[in-house]
């Protein structure tokens, strides 16, 4: 096999062995449908029961504030359109550095006459408790802010966020799909709804759940049968479920040591890079602000489609906020709110480790980097 | 596994080694001694080319280029630069960004735009070699 570094886990990542294990078991012996009252169903049922109990208990919830579903992307849906349904003429509050399932399902409310005001972050990327209590106003019901950000790994303090939507008795959202690695205690995050998903936590694709706290209402947006509290429809996918429990288990059970392991190695590699002429971080300096999972650079006088193209070539694998990587040919929505001029997000590259990634690994890209970044500015007239 | 490549083979040989491109160190030099010059920028998402040309008898005798842009207008450059040696000027002009883009086994739709290009830095650089022999 070719050498490959996959330096993309905010992309995805892959299946965890135990995960696959488990999942494998339950396609195999669980065929039933947890609806069924026969003994296949109701083992389903139980099957189903025990993956929602362990997914509350470590998230400090209860198993009737859990619903699974198919991805953050769902998740984001429900807690933004699912939650607005009822609430015409209402205000929202989120920002500009948000996942394209709450931004646009920000755009769509819009369309249909909600208000909604976008947060700026600071140059670091990170979002301020004090702008968000600032846009409140007698319409707000809802403010969504994500726990950390895709692109730079800026992390936005929840707590001091949910604090002021708690003082003034607004519910609050946040997408914490690339925190599999922070405190994800619902209680002490003050989270009303939470959107979570497995396909970043070394679980299957398309599965994810949205934390809805008691109380909290939001309106079904698939209908059918009455699965999950009537709220999100269609026959389970338990075997996705159970995996993403196992997932969420495995990567919070060991959260300290792989932060501190990750933490590591993401310094050493920013360290490497900036050895090299004009480049720039995007994204907080302070690495404790930041996942310890991400860096984003910027590359000055470098297309980033063009450098992750010729870094896929050394098997190295990243992505880049370019503009000519984009469908729509504009630079990153997230890295220009985030400080980043267009030029430098022209030339921007994110490395995301994960819990594959060696020492070696890191070494060898810096290298790499070093010798690509080189051969784009020789044949570059600026 | 084999590693992929986002796109065609052709693009992929241009852009890993790209022909004909001008290195920092005889930029000064080809300025002086090149028949003619041109630049052009892609507002849509701000690369930049440059081409320089030498003409002999109404012939393109060398066609060297610098880039900055993704893989697909680099590659594009690379293979304008070859396709125009020894291309009379009147042909030279007729190229179009197509041809360009068939040579390379095809673009994406998306990176048509890249190969317009090249295409338009070299156009401006026979315009100015033609202005120089007035
Ligand atoms: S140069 Fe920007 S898309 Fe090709």
């Amino acid at each position: 096999m070719e050498k490959r570094i996959y330096l993309d886990h905010a992309a995805t990542t892959y299946l965890d062995e135990e995960v696959l294990n488990e999942m494998i078991s339950v396609l195999k012996n669980i065929p039933g449908n947890p609806s069924s009252l026969h003994s296949t169903g109701l083992e389903a049922k139980e099957t189903l029961d025990a993956a929602r109990e362990k997914v509350a208990k470590i998230i400090n919830a209860k198993s009737s504030e859990i619903l699974f579903m198919s991805g953050g992307t769902e998740s984001d849906n429900f807690a933004l359109k699912g939650f607005m349904d009822d609430k015409k003429g209402k205000h929202i509050i989120t920002t500009l550095i948000e996942h394209p399932a709450v931004y646009n399902s920000c755009k769509y409310l819009e369309s249909k006459g909600f208000k909604i005001t976008y947060l700026l972050p600071n140059k670091e990327g990170i979002v301020s408790a004090a702008d968000v209590e600032k846009a409140i106003t007698r319409k707000t019901v809802l403010v969504s802010v994500m726990y950390a950000n895709n692109e730079t790994g800026a992390i936005n303090p929840i707590k001091e966020i949910s604090e002021v939507c708690k003082k003034n008795k607004i519910t609050f959202h946040t997408d914490a799909c690339q925190a599999g690695l922070l405190n994800l205690d619902v209680e002490e995050l003050g989270a009303d709804m939470m959107t979570l998903n497995a396909g970043k936590i070394y679980g299957p694709k398309g599965v994810g759940m949205l934390y809805l706290k008691q109380g909290t209402k939001i309106t079904p947006l698939i209908h059918g049968g009455g699965q999950e509290f009537g709220l999100r429809n269609g026959t389970e996918n338990v075997a996705g479920y159970v995996g993403f429990a196992k997932a969420l288990e495995l990567i919070q059970a060991n959260r300290e040591k792989e932060s501190a392991r990750l933490r590591k190695l993401s310094n050493n590699l920013l360290k490497g890079l900036m050895e090299i002429e004009g480049v720039d971080l995007n994204g907080p300096v302070d690495s404790n602000n930041r996942l310890p999972k991400t860096i984003d650079v910027s590359f000055k006088k470098v297309e980033g489609e063009s450098l992750m193209l010729l870094l896929n070539e050394k098997g190295i694998e990243v992505s880049t906020g370019s503009a000519c990587s984009s469908k729509s040919l504009k630079p990153s929505r997230i890295l220009m709110a985030s400080g980043c001029g267009e030029e430098e997000a022209h030339g921007s590259v994110r490395f995301s480790l994960g819990k594959r990634t060696t020492e070696k690994d890191i070494d060898y890209t810096i290298k790499t980097v070093k010798v690509c970044v080189e051969k784009l500015r020789k044949i570059s007239p600026l | 596994m084999k590693k992929k490549f986002l796109y065609s083979d052709k693009v992929k040989e241009h852009f890993i080694n790209p022909k004909n491109f001008l290195t920092d160190k005889d930029v000064a030099k080809w300025n002086k001694e090149a028949d003619g010059i041109g630049e052009a920028g892609s507002p849509a998402c701000g690369d930049v080319m440059k081409v320089w040309i030498k003409v002999k008898d109404n012939k393109i005798v060398e066609c060297r280029w610098q880039t900055y842009g993704c893989a697909s207008a680099i590659a594009s450059t690379s293979a304008m630069s070859e396709m125009v040696k020894g291309m009379t000027l009147d042909e030279a002009e007729k190229l179009t960004p197509k041809e360009i883009s068939e040579k390379l086994g095809g673009l994406p739709q998306i990176k048509v735009h890249c190969s317009v290009l090249g295409n338009d830095a070299l156009k401006t650089a026979i315009k100015n070699y033609k202005e120089k022999q007035k």
